[in-house]
C-alpha cells in the first residue's frame, strides 16, 4: 500500500508548473481568444519537446509510454494554467482511444507524428454534445450511431459553437459514415466510448482541482491587497471562511482524482465508479471555488479585466463535459445500491 | 503508487477479524457514559490489551505491535466493520498516549503508559475552562510550584469522561504574570486527589457524558509535569494535533455509518424516494466517507515516508465532523415521524440507534476546536492570509 506519486512523477509535475507558468499566462491566454484557432502551433511545439504530446504514446512509437497515472498531475497543472492546447484531450483520451482501437494501421500511421507534435486527434462521443478542438484535429475518432469511426481531418465539416469561455474551442461535426472508415461495432465500439468517456472525466477532474486551487490563490492574493475599512478584506472572518471552505473541500478532492487514475491505468474493476466520484467531486469544488472567488472579489470578479473570470468559466463548462453530474451520480447510484455491494469499511481498495 | 495490501497487511486484517470473531462481547456494552457501562468498557479495554489490540501502533514493549498507520487503519477497518465497543479511554490511548511518547521522560512513560494500555488507568482531558473555549491560550487555573510539587486551585470544564475517570490531563498556568499562550504548564493530575470536585454534566441524552472539575489546592507532585515549565502550549499543541488528525476519528467509523444510511435508505425505499433529492444525499454520504478514508490513507502513506502533518489537519476535523452530521440528519429524514422516538418507545420500529447518533454528532463540529477555529486556521496558515 503506498498511496503517493513517486519522485520522478512529482519532479515532471513540478518541471511542467515552472513551463506553465512562464509561457502560459493569462496575456498569452487573452491573446489566444483573439486569434481564429485560438490555439499556438508554437506552443504545441514546445510542449512537444517537453515530452508531453508523447506521453501516453508507446515507446515503440516514438513516446515515452506512461499512463493515466503519470499524467494525472500535469493535466492537475494544465487546469491551474487554464491552458487551451488540447494537450489533456491527446494525452489522457484520444492516444489511448487509438491504442484501444486496434487498427494497427492507424497507429502506425498517426502515433509517431502525434508524438513528435506533428499531429493532433481528437475524440468525439456519442454522449459529448460537441467535440473539442475539432479545427486542429487531423485525425477525428468519432462514436456515431454506435460504431466509431476514423475521419480525418478532410472529410469533415466543421460548425464551430461559441462557449462562455472564450478558451474553449467546440464543434459540431458532419461526415459521411462510411464501412470504410468505422473501427469498432456492437459492444466493442460501447466499450471503446465508455473507456474514452472515463478518460475525458479523469482529465476534467483534475484539470478542476487545478482551477480550483487558481482560484483560491487568486483569491488570496486580492484580498490580501484590497483595503476597506482601512484593513485587508482578507483579515475579516466572513471572506477567511469561503476561502477556508474551498481549501478543505480541494483537499478532500485530491485523493479521489488520484485513486481513480491508478484504477484507470490498472484496469480496476471498480474505475468506472472511481471516476465518476473524481469528476463529480472535482467539478463540485471548482464550482465552489468560482462562486466564491468571485464574491470575495466583489464587483471586480464580474469584470472581463481580472483574471479570475478565465478560470471560472473554464470550471462552470467542465462542470458537464465528460459526463454530467446525473450521470455520474447514476455510476455511482448503480454500484452503492446494488444488492450485496461492498459498502463500509474495509472494502475501499477491494474490488469486488 | 500501489494500492494493494501487502501479504502481511493482509495477514494483519485476516488476525483481527478473528480475534473479534472470538473475543467480542456477546451482547452490546451499555453506554460508557453510564457508571455500569463505563465499568464494562473498562473490562473491555483489559481484554484488548490483554490480546495486544489495545494499541496496536504503540512499541511491543508496552503491549502493542509496533504497526505503522496503514495497519492501524486496517485495525480500524476491523473494528468497526464488527462493531466493537467504543474506546472509553481514547482520551488516553489516541491523545496523551502519542504525546507521552514524544514529551515524557521514560520514568513517566514507564509509569503512565502500560496502565493506560490495560485500561487500568482511564483520562480525561483539562482544557477548557468556563472563559478559554476557543480562546484556549485564555486558560486561568493556576498551578503554583512548592517544594516538589504543585498546588493547583480553579476550573476545567466539558472534560469528556471525567465522571468516572481515573487522571486528568490538562493545562494549567504557572507564571500568574504571563499572558495567553506564556507561562502555561501540562500536568497530569489524579483525579482522587484531595481537593478536586467533579460536577456531571448531563449531554443532549442526558447521561454524564462530560464534568466540571474544580480544583481547591489541589498537590500534584512535580514528576507529573509533562514537559518543561512553561511549555504546556506546545505540549497542548501536539495533543490537539493528533486529536484532529489521524488519531481520533479513524475514517472506519464513517463508513460504516455510511453502509448503515445506504441500508436504511434501501429499507424505506418507497417512502424515501418521495423526495428524490434524498437518493443523492445518501450516496454523498457513501463517496464522502469513501473520500475521507482515501485521503487518510494518503495522509498516512505520506507520513510513513517522512512527511509530517501540518495545517491540513483543520481540514481533516472540518470533514469528518460536518459528514457525521449530514449524514445522521439524512436517516433523520429517512426515518421521517419516527426520527423523534427513542429506541425504546413501543412504536419505534426499526429506528436503530440513529438518535443517539444525531445526538453526538451535534458536538462534532464543536469540540476539538471548533470549526470556525479549524477555518481560521486553514486561512491563516494553509492560505497565508493576514491574521490583521
Amino acid at each position: 500500500m503506498d498511496f503517493t506519486f513517486s519522485d520522478d512523477q512529482l519532479l515532471f509535475q513540478q518541471s511542467v508548473r515552472d513551463f506553465l507558468t512562464r509561457e502560459v499566462t493569462p496575456d498569452t491566454l487573452r491573446r489566444g481568444w483573439e486569434s481564429d484557432s485560438g490555439r499556438s502551433d508554437a506552443l504545441w511545439a514546445q510542449l512537444a519537446e517537453l515530452g508531453l504530446t508523447g506521453m501516453t504514446v508507446p515507446e515503440a512509437c516514438g513516446g515515452l509510454g506512461m499512463s493515466a497515472l503519470d499524467f494525472v498531475l500535469l493535466a492537475q497543472e494544465a487546469g491551474y494554467a487554464a491552458l487551451a492546447e488540447p494537450l489533456v484531450h491527446l494525452a489522457l483520451v484520444a492516444v489511448p482511444a487509438l491504442l484501444d482501437c486496434g487498427d494497427q494501421a492507424l497507429q502506425a500511421r498517426w502515433l509517431p507524428e502525434i508524438a513528435s507534435g506533428q499531429a493532433k486527434v481528437v475524440v468525439g462521443l456519442e454522449q459529448n454534445l460537441l467535440v473539442e478542438d475539432a479545427h486542429v484535429a487531423d485525425l477525428l475518432l468519432l462514436e456515431r450511431g454506435g460504431v466509431v469511426y476514423a475521419v480525418e481531418a478532410g472529410a469533415a465539416s466543421l460548425r464551430a459553437n461559441a462557449s462562455v469561455d472564450p478558451g474553449r474551442r467546440l464543434f459540431a461535426v458532419d461526415f459521411a459514415p462510411a464501412a470504410a472508415t468505422a473501427l469498432l461495432e456492437g459492444d466493442a465500439a460501447a466499450a471503446w466510448a465508455r473507456a474514452a468517456l472515463d478518460r475525458g472525466a479523469l482529465g476534467v477532474a483534475a484539470q478542476c482541482l487545478g482551477l480550483a486551487q487558481r482560484m483560491i490563490d487568486l483569491s488570496v492574493q486580492y484580498t490580501g491587497e484590497r483595503k476597506q475599512f482601512g484593513v485587508a478584506i482578507g483579515t475579516f472572518q466572513a471572506v477567511k471562511h469561503h476561502l477556508a471552505n474551498v481549501a478543505y473541500r480541494l483537499e478532500y478532492a485530491k485523493a479521489p482524482v488520484y485513486r481513480a487514475a491508478y484504477a484507470l491505468s490498472e484496469g480496476l474493476a471498480t474505475r468506472h465508479l472511481n471516476v465518476s466520484h473524481a469528476k463529480l467531486v472535482a467539478a463540485e469544488v471548482a464550482d465552489l471555488a468560482a462562486k466564491n472567488s468571485m464574491q470575495v472579489h466583489g464587483a471586480m470578479g464580474y469584470t472581463w479585466e481580472v483574471d479570475l473570470h478565465i478560470f471560472m468559466k473554464r470550471a462552470w463548462a467542465f462542470n458537464n463535459a465528460w459526463g454530467d453530474a446525473a450521470f455520474h451520480k447514476g455510476r455511482v447510484a448503480a454500484f452503492a445500491l446494488a444488492p450485496g455491494a461492498p459498502l463500509g469499511a474495509g472494502n475501499t481498495f477491494i474490488a469486488p | 503508487m500501489n494500492l494493494n495490501y501487502t501479504e502481511r497487511q493482509q495477514a494483519f486484517r485476516a488476525e483481527i477479524r478473528q480475534w473479534l470473531v472470538d473475543n467480542l462481547p456477546a451482547e452490546p456494552l451499555q453506554s460508557f457514559d453510564t457508571e455500569q457501562g463505563f465499568a464494562q468498557h473498562r473490562a473491555w479495554e483489559a481484554r484488548l490489551h490483554q490480546g495486544r489490540w489495545g494499541m496496536v501502533t504503540w512499541p511491543e514493549a508496552l503491549g502493542g505491535r509496533g504497526c505503522d498507520l496503514i495497519e492501524w487503519l486496517i485495525f480500524e477497518e476491523e473494528y468497526y466493520r464488527a462493531g466493537a465497543p467504543l474506546r472509553v479511554n481514547q482520551n488516553g490511548i489516541f491523545l496523551l498516549g502519542p504525546t507521552l511518547m514524544e514529551y515524557g521522560s521514560d520514568e513517566q512513560k514507564r509509569r503512565f503508559l502500560p496502565r493506560m494500555a490495560t485500561g487500568e488507568d482511564i483520562w480525561c482531558q483539562g482544557w477548557s475552562e468556563p472563559n478559554a473555549g476557543s480562546d484556549m491560550a485564555a486558560v486561568r487555573a493556576r498551578a503554583e510550584l512548592q517544594g516538589d510539587h504543585y498546588v493547583i486551585n480553579g476550573q476545567k470544564t466539558w472534560s469528556t469522561r471525567a465522571v468516572w475517570a481515573d487522571w486528568c490531563f490538562g493545562m494549567f498556568r504557572t507564571d500568574p504574570a504571563s499572558q495567553r499562550h506564556h507561562g502555561l504548564t501540562f500536568i497530569l493530575v489524579p483525579l482522587r486527589s484531595e481537593g478536586i470536585t467533579v460536577r456531571p454534566i448531563p449531554q443532549l441524552d442526558g447521561l454524564p457524558g462530560f464534568a466540571e472539575i474544580f480544583f481547591d489546592n489541589v498537590k500534584v507532585p512535580v514528576d507529573c509535569r509533562l514537559g518543561g515549565e512553561g511549555e504546556g502550549w506546545s505540549v497542548a499543541m501536539a495533543t490537539a494535533g493528533f486529536e484532529r488528525g489521524l488519531m481520533l476519528r479513524s475514517p472506519a467509523r464513517f463508513q460504516e455509518t455510511a453502509r448503515r444510511l445506504v441500508g436504511l435508505y434501501l429499507d424505506n425505499r418507497a417512502s424515501a424516494d418521495r423526495d428524490p433529492a434524498l437518493r443523492d444525499t445518501v450516496l454523498r454520504a457513501y463517496l464522502d466517507a469513501e473520500a475521507y478514508a482515501l485521503t487518510t490513507y494518503q495522509t498516512a502513506c505520506r507520513l510513513i515516508k517522512g512527511g509530517r502533518i501540518g495545517a491540513e489537519a483543520s481540514t481533516n476535523k472540518i470533514f469528518w465532523s460536518e459528514l457525521d452530521r449530514q449524514m445522521h440528519a439524512t436517516a433523520m429524514t429517512i426515518l421521517g415521524a419516527r426520527a423523534e422516538l427513542l429506541p425504546h418507545a413501543p412504536d419505534a420500529a426499526g429506528v436503530g440507534n440513529w438518535l443517539d447518533g444525531w445526538l453526538f454528532a451535534q458536538s462534532g463540529p464543536i469540540y476539538a476546536g471548533t470549526n470556525e477555529i479549524q477555518r481560521n486556521i486553514i486561512a491563516e496558515r494553509m492560505l497565508g492570509m493576514p491574521r490583521k
